[in-house]
């Protein structure tokens, strides 16, 4: 099943940061079968890069120094223990952090080529191209499901001819479709923990956009609601940039392409090492990545 | 709760006469004659026209000062920095400390005049709509004007209890619609607004509490007239609390009375509106 977008995506799964040439079968789903070949010098022309990104709150330095390429439609899972500053990360590269009062960074956060803190960018704009899934899901609870799937459409006054499908397609493609079409009408609040995840990942693609952030999606939900929010994740990274948050190894191993291993030792976090998912799980380069993925520490 | 029941039960006792000689009619009549001083079954006491008075005044009062306190509570949660938000709720808090003497005198010298004038532009072009007509052609001392003032005086009351319940509003929903790109505003509107209805319901019915009860304020501002008096812009009106000031002076000992049962009509609305305030308001912060 849909092997032809996989291979599709495969050959443009390129990484620049990282030197060495693989030829290793990659577990990243139950979907994927074929051998990839990667050629990590070439830099893949779209997705979304950071560039010795820094964060702070107040006085306290966060995050220190982070440089990661995320390719286009690909999936990475940002891992580390708690505290690590994997979530500060991730707000950055949607403008989120500044909403934190006293919350500076520093750095460059590069979006098709053009730095999103530039002084002409406007912020709203990013996030409606790069959307945001939350760890407690958290739909709209004065609307229905419908109205939910849409909200973002209303909040940036974006007209659409066609509402009833848009709301199919995305419910669709965030794998909900077949449990909510006969309810639209009922509310967000009505649904299962799983359902309520899943309708906030279809109402960030109702904005179409080409990245998503998710924070931490299925630690609020058990295992079988996490395994259906997994399976939407990897069915949307044939056509998006996915960056995942995460706690829980397997899930990393299940959903990315890549891995991203944050660490803070008291100080600020830093990025230790960032591959390929199978090389952070089989051979990674640094010893605590290993302790950390083998469930030594964290 | 003690000395509620102790006014309450003087109220009852005192005015227990009145409702007694007119029934239901004290309430819903609007003729105020004491008739013969020496014959009390000369009199004719009703206070509906003055009931009637309180309503329509608080409720100009609400439908002003709502959304007025609105956008406050908004702009001190959401927009401004905080060293300005500091002076605005102090400033706030001012504004309710003010007596309402001085609101009202305020209302007359300062008030009645530019209203005096609005009211005459509103009349000229919305004339035709009932509650806008004034055939007597007199303006000033109107329920509008008195309204208008009570509106002023209870912003205070709602902005406080809207400002508490919006600075509750989920901040996982505010970031939700932020991130789903939405303005400010649009994230207020999506989430805030929704989140704070029934708070607002709350403070508002507080504030419609205080706009009832107000005596001084409406005494300088209302032309007291014994007529039912829809017509918001005419001046004429009055309200039960003011009535009750301007005849206790000089009033004969059953009217006395009549006033006391006034009084007493009075506290049982405010009563009940402050309750259902104080309900509301506690159901609101339940949610949360």
């Amino acid at each position: 099943m849909e092997n032809n977008q996989i291979d599709s995506k495969v050959s443009e799964t390129i990484r620049p940061t990282i030197t060495a040439k693989v030829e290793i079968p990659l577990q990243r789903s139950k979907l994927h079968t074929e051998d990839l070949q990667v050629d990590k010098m070439v830099k893949s022309e779209s997705g979304l890069e950071t560039r010795n990104v820094h964060a702070w709150f107040d006085k306290h330095h966060a995050l220190a120094d982070i440089s990661l390429h995320f390719p286009k439609n690909t999936v990475t899972g940002l891992i580390g223990p708690s505290g690590c500053g994997k979530s500060t990360f991730l707000r950055l590269l949607n403008r989120m952090h500044e909403f934190i009062p006293r919350a500076a960074m520093a750095g460059e956060v590069l979006y098709a080529g053009n730095d999103i803190y530039d002084p002409g960018v406007n912020p709203i704009d990013i996030r409606r191209r790069i959307g945001m899934v939350f760890q407690k899901p958290n739909p709209f609870p004065a609307m229905n499901i419908g109205e939910n799937v849409v909200a973002g459409l209303k909040l940036s006054r974006v007209k659409t001819s066609n509402k009833e499908a848009l709301i199919e397609e995305c419910l669709t493609r965030a794998g909900l479709w077949k449990e909510v079409k006969d309810r639209l009408g009922s509310a967000g609040g009505s649904l299962s923990g799983g359902q309520q995840q899943r309708l906030c990942i279809a109402r960030a693609l109702a904005l179409n956009p080409e990245v998503l952030l998710l924070d931490e999606p299925c630690s609020a939900l058990d295992p079988g609601s996490t395994l259906r929010v997994e399976e939407t994740i990897v069915q949307l990274s044939a056509t998006m940039t996915i960056i995942v948050v995460t706690h829980n190894m397997q899930q990393a191993a299940r959903v990315s392409d890549y891995c991203a291993f944050f660490l803070s030792d008291g100080g600020p976090g830093q990025l230790v090492e960032a591959d390929l998912t199978t090389n952070i799980f089989s051979h990674p380069s640094d010893t605590r990545t290993a302790d950390y993925v083998q469930g030594r520490f964290g | 709760m003690v000395v509620l029941a102790a006014i309450g039960g003087f109220l009852l006792y005192r005015g227990f006469e009145i409702f007694k000689d007119f029934g239901f009619s004290f309430i819903t009549g609007s003729k105020w004659d004491i008739g013969n001083a020496e014959d009390t079954s000369t009199a004719i006491l009703g206070i509906g026209a003055m009931l009637f008075g309180s309503v329509i005044t608080a409720i100009i009062a609400v439908v002003i000062s709502v959304p007025f306190a609105v956008a406050t509570a908004l702009l001190i949660e959401f927009y401004v920095p905080k060293w300005f938000k500091t002076i605005l709720i102090s400033v706030l808090d001012l504004v309710a400390a003010l007596p309402s003497v001085v609101f009202g005198i305020w209302g007359y010298a300062v008030l009645l005049p530019l209203v005096e004038n609005w009211s005459k532009t509103i009349e000229h072009y919305l004339g035709w709509i009932p509650i806008f007509n004034v055939p007597s052609g007199i303006f000033g001392r109107s329920p509008f004007l008195a309204g208008l003032l009570l509106g002023l005086m209870i912003v205070p009351i709602i902005t406080s209890v809207a400002r508490e319940v919006y600075s509750q509003a989920p901040r996982d929903l505010i970031d939700a619609a932020s991130a789903l790109g939405g303005t400010r505003w649009g994230a207020l509107r999506a989430v805030v607004l929704p989140f704070g209805r029934s708070g607002l319901v709350g403070g508002t019915m507080l504030g419609l509490g205080r706009a009832l009860g107000e005596t001084v304020a409406v005494y300088l501002t209302l032309n007291l007239v014994f007529q039912v008096n829809f017509k918001i812009l005419a001046s004429a009106g009055g309200n039960v609390a003011s009535l009750i000031a301007t005849k206790f002076g000089e009033a004969t000992e059953y009217e006395l009375k009549a006033l006391m049962a006034a009084g007493l009509v009075l506290f049982l609305v405010t009563l009940l509106v402050n309750f259902g305030a104080t309900i509301i308001v506690n159901k609101s912060r339940k949610i949360v």
